[in-house]
């Protein structure tokens, strides 16, 4: 405030010249580190175009080759990669669905609603966030498994994972934040709850499943311990079950499982790229107290 | 007021519903395991060989002490690398940021599977990527899968690779939520960036660094894919043998349940402290 106008360009002078510096020290640190962490991608892509000897040349090899396909039809006659695909797409998207529909649901009596036991449902939603899934995969795998026979079921690779509180907890808090005298006026003229729900709160909550969905859809797409346990023979694996079984056999070529690697991760890079605004907000919803 | 409950739990039945079947009765049924005996049929009630086996069970202890090297190497590098990724990527003096913030974020969205496959083809040890490149630039290539520290330090690796972008996405939210006049005032006093991180940036941003330790500390307690897949089952040996591969190889390889479940409470009772003693000593420094 006090400094003198003839001191003041020298400095901002000095001042520009240390911005410089900062910006320097930061793009040394940045850019190599940068690099550093998209090398096992760029890998990944590079390696699903090369033949084995060429992975395995003694030479450093970082540009992609035209082998692609050819290991994409090597990865196929192993695995039957396509039917695992497709399954993937199915149960992500069936998952992804219901439990976008369940939790929306259950956030929404959470906030419109005062009942008995309302306190004890949050509790027990937040206590689970915290709570290791390896404490249910044992008895979780007895009862579908074994008690009620369902391996390699649509219905054991989609419905038991559904519970999930993040959801409920997202859901809650975009509901939360609408003016609930909107759903008071709808209720006055004889609007039913449930039509409230679905044609007044749930379109204004649009961002919110968005996010969501995003976040569930992942989740799916790259669960590999349940599928692991409940999807045996190949036409009900899912395609990380498939790929994971690979691993480590001899006899399939590094190309095809990166091939297969490719095609698991490429889809989900689309996402992050042209929806990372929505990505963003799912993974940061979290830690929103 | 009773309609308001019946409304009420309608929209909750479904969400219950599941979390009753596939939460509530396996958590009480998994207690009940953990004192039978499940390798013969019919099972039958002796803690002995869950309980007391897990007391003097050497694989067991080797994957705790596994697990905890992990946790105590693993999760601060990683937090303190998340920290200052998610600080710099903040900089206003940052370029070409979109493609900054893909090269550290991308690998969330990458799957266990394909990134372990990844990690374990470049790390070959004949011929792999990495030593190739730690031969060119004249360092000794290095035994990863042979060597029990190598080994681990490869897990550790993947980990960090994996799940630093993820722990520095919630960061950065919570770097955008302090007030720019903060750092402002403090420039005008001529307080350091370094100085401004360590006393105004940290102090601040504890809540959400907290927050990605606990996440951080559950999830390295069942740490599972990893050792499964990069390092062979937790190879060499059983030096990479994780709580969540062992409680997978004797829950699902050996389906010795009750055994499992032990293992899987004590991961569960494990995971608890250790997030409340991060809580505690957060709090302890406020």
């Amino acid at each position: 405030m006090t400094t003198l106008p003839a001191a003041a360009p020298l400095r901002s002078r000095s001042r520009a010249r240390s911005r410089l510096w900062r910006a320097i020290l930061l793009h040394a640190v940045m850019v190599p580190l940068a690099l550093l962490w998209l090398l096992p991608l760029w890998l990944m892509f590079v390696f699903a175009t090369m033949p084995d000897q060429g992975i395995f040349s003694p030479g450093i090899n970082l540009l992609p080759q035209d082998r692609f396909m050819e290991n994409v039809r090597a990865l196929e006659a192993e695995t039957g990669f396509l039917r695992t695909f497709v399954n993937s797409v199915l149960v992500a998207l069936v998952y992804t669905a219901l439990s976008v529909l369940l939790t929306s649901m259950a956030g929404w009596a959470l906030v419109r609603y005062r009942f008995w036991g309302k306190g004890l449902v949050l509790a027990i939603i937040l206590g689970t966030l915290t709570l290791p899934y390896f404490v249910v995969v044992i008895p979780q795998y007895i009862l579908v498994a074994r008690d009620l026979g369902l391996t390699n079921t649509w219905f054991a690779l989609i419905v038991p994972p559904l519970f999930n509180s993040l959801g409920v907890l997202f859901m809650r808090q975009s509901f939360s934040m609408m003016p609930q005298e909107l759903f008071d006026a709808a209720r006055v003229e004889g609007v039913k709850e449930w039509q409230i729900f679905t044609r007044v709160a749930l379109p204004m909550a649009k961002p919110t499943l968005a996010a969501l969905s995003i976040i569930l859809f992942l989740a799916s797409w790259n669960n590999y311990l349940w599928p692991l346990l409940v999807a045996t023979q190949s036409h009900m694996m899912t395609a990380p079950v498939a790929l994971g079984s690979l691993i480590g056999l001899t006899r399939v070529s590094w190309g095809a499982i990166m091939a297969g690697a490719v095609l698991l991760t490429a889809p989900m890079l689309l996402v992050f790229v042209f929806l990372q605004r929505w990505f963003m907000s799912g993974i940061t919803a979290g830690a929103v107290k | 007021m009773r309609r308001r409950n019946i409304t009420a739990y309608g929209f909750l039945a479904p969400y219950l519903l599941i979390f009753a079947a596939f939460w509530v009765w396996p958590i009480i049924y998994s207690f009940w395991l953990s004192f039978l005996f499940t390798r013969r049929q019919p099972w039958t009630f002796n803690p002995n060989t869950t309980w007391g086996r897990l007391v003097e069970d050497p694989a067991f202890w080797n994957a705790l002490k596994n697990t905890l090297v992990i946790l105590v190497v693993q999760v601060p590098i990683m937090i303190a690398l998340a920290t200052v990724l998610a600080v710099l990527l903040n900089s206003t003096l940052l370029r070409a940021r979109g493609l900054m913030r893909f090269a550290f974020f991308a690998p969330v969205v990458v799957g266990e599977v394909a990134y372990a496959a990844v990690f374990r083809l470049i790390f070959s040890e004949d011929l792999g990527f990495v030593n190739k490149a730690l031969a060119a630039i004249g360092l000794p290539e290095v035994a990863w899968f042979s060597s029990p520290t190598a080994a681990m330090a490869l897990i550790i690796m993947a980990v960090t690779w994996r799940w630093a972008g993820y722990n520095a996405i919630i960061i950065l939210s919570g770097l955008q939520s302090i007030p720019d006049d903060v750092y402002e005032a403090a420039t005008l006093d001529r307080v350091s960036p370094v100085r401004q991180f360590f006393f105004i940036t940290l102090p601040l941003l504890k809540p959400v660094i907290l927050f990605c330790v606990v996440l951080s500390v559950i999830g390295t307690m069942q740490l599972f894919a990893e050792p499964f897949l990069i390092t062979n089952e937790g190879g060499p040996g059983s030096a990479t043998e994780t709580l969540g591969l062992f409680l997978y190889l004797q829950g699902f390889r050996v389906l010795n349940f009750g055994y499992a479940s032990a293992v899987a409470y004590t991961i569960a009772a494990l995971a608890v402290l250790i997030s409340l003693l991060n809580m505690w000593a957060g709090r302890e420094r406020a």
